[in-house]
């Protein structure tokens, strides 16, 4: 670890601690009341979605479009299995309870994703998103007919777990476990996939396995939001996980950039909080919101911040220095 | 030592015969040229020696395990990479990172310890840094190391590829067209470059090439395949006299 990493980590640590404190004191004083929690919390869930629906759609480079059903699969995962331990009336903990049913959302989420990943992913492009696209729906009408699980009605009694404190904080370290899954050896294979999958199998890289795990890591934290999403609302219908909300995610990473984490955090909340601004002129509102797509297809195709992050401790440097603030971009945009 | 045997391979696409029995003997540290007129078969013998098709028929050995029906990166493993006829690049990243990709199979943590970057992480990513940085210096490519791939001029990009190759550590380096599209000064700097890979890390080349400059000026051994047969084999002398290679290429 160089000098330059750790004066990175000492300042995003501190900028992470900061904007929970800004939090903090808004919930404490009641400047931020239930309904803007509310958003907050829903947000965070996005930026998980997004995030996770990027490692496919801009690691790899592949349309995914079933994002809806990987979550619809983690939130009735998990919150089968939270419902069944609170009825054992073992006395844990809120934490632990969540923390327990994050994960078994996850894998179980993990592991439909590489069952349904290994087939699929030998079909390319908008193949593979019909492909997805088909999957998710037969998750979410098995879900309508599945009594155990409440069929149409939705399945109730779920304990609500989620606070904005506890996923703020869990959403912190998703962030940092698929920024560090990028950068790793393995992020790079994925990487090099979408680059040239040709290129990527003769420089010796298993270019099926690695397209399956991507795959798979993508549902895995899909299905982490799912079990959230199921434990802040404390209901979920399956309904809520339709074709309509597989595109938002999608319109989310294609806005921020295919491939910049960092692009599908901010956009995920530009589009969860805005629609919700836009509530007061209610008949306006899609009018808005696909005219601000419209507008980013035409000025900027390649997303917010197409390929790059956005890098806070270069940010800085560029405010200290007063240099051009685009270069607080990684890497520079060369277009 | 015999590195890389190929067998009486043949290659059918439906009714044709694009290779037809065709045999390669590579010896540990030669540098062999593999010539032809166009739609001779060349590229096609090189898609089956690095696992890309799958010979209708025919043997090839390398480091005496068959490979036939092996994956292209199985391939890489056990020893044979390639550099394309049209630079295959990772475009949109950088010199350095093509590398560490190609680096991939010696970089040893699993996923998990990537995610929560463990020690095991860090000293390995290291390794590689060093290992990849060092491989850029030998090409004189250390100024470029961050610079997207995209970007960097025709001949370098040329030389990323073999470095990327390279970076697999293989016994058999194959060669598709190294010198496509170059000047002759660039041609001049590659021909040094092939010389000196080979005795730097001592290994087999095996070469396509349509520069006759360049194959004649470097090859030990020369084959000439036409209609996916080999037509002749010997030292560049003996085929610039063969009256086979010259009906090849001029026609009767």
């Amino acid at each position: 670890m160089d000098k330059n990493k750790r004066k990175a980590y000492i300042i995003n640590t501190i900028s992470i601690i900061s904007l929970y404190l800004v939090f903090f004191i808004l919930i404490q004083t009641k400047v931020m009341n239930k309904y803007f929690m509310g958003i907050a919390i829903m947000t965070c869930i996005m930026i998980i979605m997004a995030m996770s629906l990027n490692i496919v759609a801009g690691f790899l480079g592949e349309m995914a479009l079933g994002h809806a059903g990987f979550m619809a699969i983690g939130a009735y995962s998990s919150a089968y299995f939270s419902i069944a331990l609170m009825d054992t009336g073992f006395p844990l903990p809120n934490i632990i309870v969540l923390i327990l049913a994050m994960l078994v959302g996850g894998i179980v989420t993990g592991i439909m994703g590489f069952l349904i990943g290994t087939p699929t992913l030998r079909l390319r492009g908008d193949y593979l998103g019909i492909v997805t696209i088909g999957f998710s729906e037969i998750i979410r009408i098995f879900f309508i007919n599945f009594e155990p699980t409440g069929g149409a009605a939705g399945l109730k009694g779920i304990t609500k777990l989620v606070n904005f404190n506890n996923v703020y904080w869990i959403t912190i370290v998703i962030i940092i476990l698929i920024f560090t899954f990028g950068r790793s050896k393995q992020g790079r294979a994925i990487i090099s996939i979408r680059e040239d999958e040709i290129a990527s199998e003769a420089a010796g890289i298993p270019t099926t396995r690695y397209k399956v795990l991507a795959f798979t890591v993508s549902s895995f934290f899909a299905g982490i939001g799912g079990a959230l999403y199921a434990h802040y609302q404390a209901f979920v219908e399956p309904s809520k996980f339709g074709f309509m909300f597989s595109i938002e995610m999608f319109v989310i990473v294609v806005l921020g950039g295919l491939g910049s984490l960092t692009g599908s955090i901010v956009a995920a909340i530009v589009l969860t909080v805005l629609p919700e601004m836009l509530r007061g002129f209610a008949e306006y509102r899609l009018l808005v919101y696909s005219l601000a797509l419209i507008v980013m297809m035409i000025f900027r195709p390649q997303g917010m911040l197409g390929r790059s992050e956005f890098s806070l401790t270069k940010f800085i440097e560029s405010l200290i220095l007063r240099k051009d603030i685009k270069n607080s971009i990684d890497g520079g945009e060369t277009r | 030592m015999t590195v890389l045997a190929a067998k009486n391979i043949t290659m059918q696409f439906g009714g044709l015969t694009a290779v037809d029995q065709f045999n390669l003997e590579l010896q540990a540290n030669e540098l062999v040229g593999l010539i032809g007129p166009n739609g001779a078969g060349k590229t096609t013998i090189f898609n089956m020696l690095t696992g890309v098709y799958v010979p209708t028929s025919g043997e090839i050995i390398l480091n005496d395990e068959s490979i036939i029906k092996k994956t292209p990166h199985d391939i890489v493993r056990l020893g044979a990479s390639r550099t394309f006829q049209n630079i295959r690049l990772f475009k949109d990243l950088t010199a350095l990172e093509n590398v560490k990709i190609a680096y991939h199979n010696f970089i040893d943590y699993n996923m998990i310890q990537g995610m929560f970057r463990t020690k095991k992480f860090w000293t390995e990513e290291k390794k590689a840094h060093e290992e990849c940085v060092k491989l850029l210096d030998i090409f004189d490519m250390g100024e470029y190391a961050d610079t997207l791939a995209k970007n960097l001029p025709y001949g370098q990009q040329r030389k990323l590829e073999i470095a990327r190759a390279l970076a697999s550590e293989p016994k058999v380096l194959m060669l598709d067209e190294p010198a496509a599209g170059m000047n002759p000064a660039e041609t001049a700097e590659l021909m040094e470059t092939i010389h000196f890979i080979r005795n730097k890390f001592d290994i087999t080349v095996l070469l396509i090439e349509h520069d006759m400059k360049l194959v004649m000026g470097i090859c030990e051994r020369i084959i000439v395949v036409d209609y996916g047969k080999t037509i002749a084999e010997g030292t560049p002398d003996e085929i610039l006299k063969n009256p086979e290679v010259i009906r090849a290429y001029l026609g009767n």
